[in-house]
């Protein structure tokens, strides 16, 4: 199927205060976004497209390279998802991707400066929460004429996001599409988020979060972080059949050192890729987002009392083999929808590949979100 | 179920307006109808992806899940209407899917090929396992795990101390109220737990 070709971010800039769950403010901030496809008339057909940990407003479609050709690995990350033609058709769609708020990507974060002191952020960035960055995104929305979302789309901290939206703005959109997501986090899954924080913060070169001042970068520690993210995005089954118990060419043998195993030489390169391009404060920030998001806990742990608030219809899409947002955390959504007597779906797709999942190209899942999509358009014509 | 004079039979045991939820809703017709003519709304539940898939097509919300693994998601009362059309065959727990759609539900309807119908009774007196329009598949390939027959029905149902509302078997379109274990191929019992 045909991309949607180059695409172009685009910033906005926010003069009025952001009040953060925290307590803290944002002074003033800039959220970088993009959109494909066309607004209509009745500027119903928007549909928001959240990201996760580590992925940005680049929703779909390429970067052109000065020449205007394609700018090689400049691929949306949900562009076997979003496009002409694709599930979520960008011929029927107008869809808009949002950088958030302490991401690395553009938008007000850790490496922006800081209008207080005139230097970055850095580690003095404000905790934002998955509300903080729902609440952005609707005043990007109030600021593109967009009442009414037809959709909100997320997966993983996406997926939280959605739900949130249904929460903060229950008028605000249509349906939520909410893929290998969960209401909260499990001990286990904070459990390596922290692991993977500590990895970062112990790191030397970490200085407290002010690397930057001291011209250096916390590398070691994102690439391990990035290791212990990668270990659980997959299935057992999928890192067997991928690389099983398979030797490294040229592996010394008996060493305690060197990379002796493929998936050792596999998540090294996983971890030294992101520790180039991502920032370490981020990283602390959106695990920490991640750990926070807990809709129930105003509700003493009542997630059907957390629902009441919505009002649009859901969708929402486990995986098997996830083992970090297992099924099991999406059939507790299910059911505080149900016990709303919400209009809810529910699909739970027999995939092999663990959390990752939701990012692959999959006949069943996209069929399903293809049918919602076609159902939306219908209902918006 | 595919016919649509069995839909409109069973339909008329649903009292307008009810929440629903489907136990094997197969595509989602049923549901989709009991929306349209009967003002129903709720929920289907389908194990199959590609009817999971159908049902998002049609617009039917449905939840995918496996029905031997009991209806946990669903509080006690909860729904005005539990339904089992053509779906009890299919189950290896059927006693206790029984009492859960009890549970889940004030009324439960359910419809199942009715094993007594008497050309099955004619090709077993020949010796040979039935094979017929409501029961057409071989003993070696059919997915139905249970076969029972209308009074099969009325004896576990008393069992379980259901409280039968009404019942009659559906015979080429057409409901059979006089002898419907010999007379009907789908037998429809509406109950509660009295």
């Amino acid at each position: 199927m045909p991309d949607i070709g180059h695409v172009t971010p685009e910033s906005m800039h926010f003069a009025a205060p952001l009040a953060l769950r925290s307590g803290a403010q944002l002074r003033d901030y800039t959220l970088v976004y993009e959109t494909c496809g066309t607004l209509n008339a009745e500027r119903s057909n928007a549909v928001l497209v959240c990201h996760a940990l580590n992925a940005s407003h680049h929703v779909a479609g390429t970067y052109a390279a000065p020449d205007g050709s394609v700018l090689k690995g400049s691929e949306g990350w949900w562009n076997n998802l979003i496009g002409p033609g694709k599930p979520l058709d960008t011929d029927r769609f107008f869809v808009i991707g949002v950088n958030n708020l302490g991401s690395c990507f553009g938008s007000t974060g850790p490496l922006q400066t800081n209008p207080a002191t005139g230097a970055a952020y850095g580690a003095d960035f404000p905790v934002v929460t998955v509300e903080d960055w729902v609440d952005a995104q609707a005043r990007l929305l109030d600021a593109l004429g967009i009442d009414r979302l037809a959709a909100v789309l997320g997966g993983s901290l996406g997926g939280m996001q959605a739900l949130s939206w249904s929460l903060r703005h229950p008028e605000r959109l249509r349906q939520c599409i909410a893929v290998a997501t969960a209401p909260n986090l499990s001990a286990q899954n904070i459990a390596f988020n922290e692991v993977a924080r500590r990895a970062i913060v112990t790191d030397p070169e970490f200085h407290g979060g002010h690397y930057a001042a001291h011209g250096t970068l916390p590398r070691r520690g994102l690439r391990v972080a990035r290791m212990i993210g990668h270990i659980t995005y997959l299935s057992d089954d999928a890192m067997e059949a991928k690389f099983g118990r398979e030797r490294r060419a040229g592996a010394k043998g008996f060493s305690t050192q060197e990379i002796e195993f493929e998936i050792e030489s596999y998540l090294r390169h996983q971890g030294d890729k992101f520790s180039e391009y991502f920032d370490a404060n981020t990283y602390l920030l959106i695990t920490r987002a991640l750990d926070y998001f807990d809709p129930a806990r105003e509700f003493n742990g009542d997630l059907t009392a957390a629902f009441a608030a919505a009002r649009c219809q859901f969708q929402l899409v486990s995986f098997t083999t996830d083992w970090r947002f297992a099924p099991a955390r999406s059939r507790e959504i299910v059911k505080a929808l149900v016990d709303n007597q919400r209009d809810v779906s529910y699909a739970e797709i027999d995939a092999p590949h663990g959390h990752d999942a939701f990012l692959l190209d999959d006949a069943r899942y996209h069929g399903v979100l293809r049918a919602c999509f076609d159902k939306l358009a219908k209902a918006l014509a | 179920m595919s016919a649509r004079p069995d839909m409109a039979l069973i339909a008329e045991l649903v009292p307008k307006g009810s929440r629903v939820l489907d136990l094997g809703c197969g595509n989602g017709e049923f549901l989709a109808y009991l929306r349209e003519h009967r003002q129903c709304s709720g929920y289907g539940i389908e194990i199959d992806d590609a009817n999971v898939l159908a049902c998002t097509q049609r617009g039917v919300n449905v939840i995918q899940l496996n029905l031997e693994e009991g209806l946990a998601l669903f509080d006690d009362q909860s729904f005005d209407l539990v339904l089992q059309i053509e779906t009890l065959q299919h189950l290896r727990n059927t006693e206790k899917m029984l009492r859960e759609t009890a549970r889940v539900g004030r009324i439960g309807i359910v419809s199942f090929p009715n094993f007594a119908h008497w050309p099955n009774r004619l090709q077993i007196a020949a010796g040979r396992m039935p094979v017929t329009r409501a029961l057409p598949y071989q003993w070696y390939d059919t997915p139905n795990i249970r076969v029972a027959t209308h009074a099969d029905f009325e004896v576990l149902a008393r069992r379980d101390g259901l409280r039968i509302l009404e019942s009659f078997g559906i015979q080429k379109g057409a409901a059979v109220r006089r002898w419907p274990n010999l007379l009907a191929s789908v037998a429809v019992f509406k109950f509660d737990r009295g």
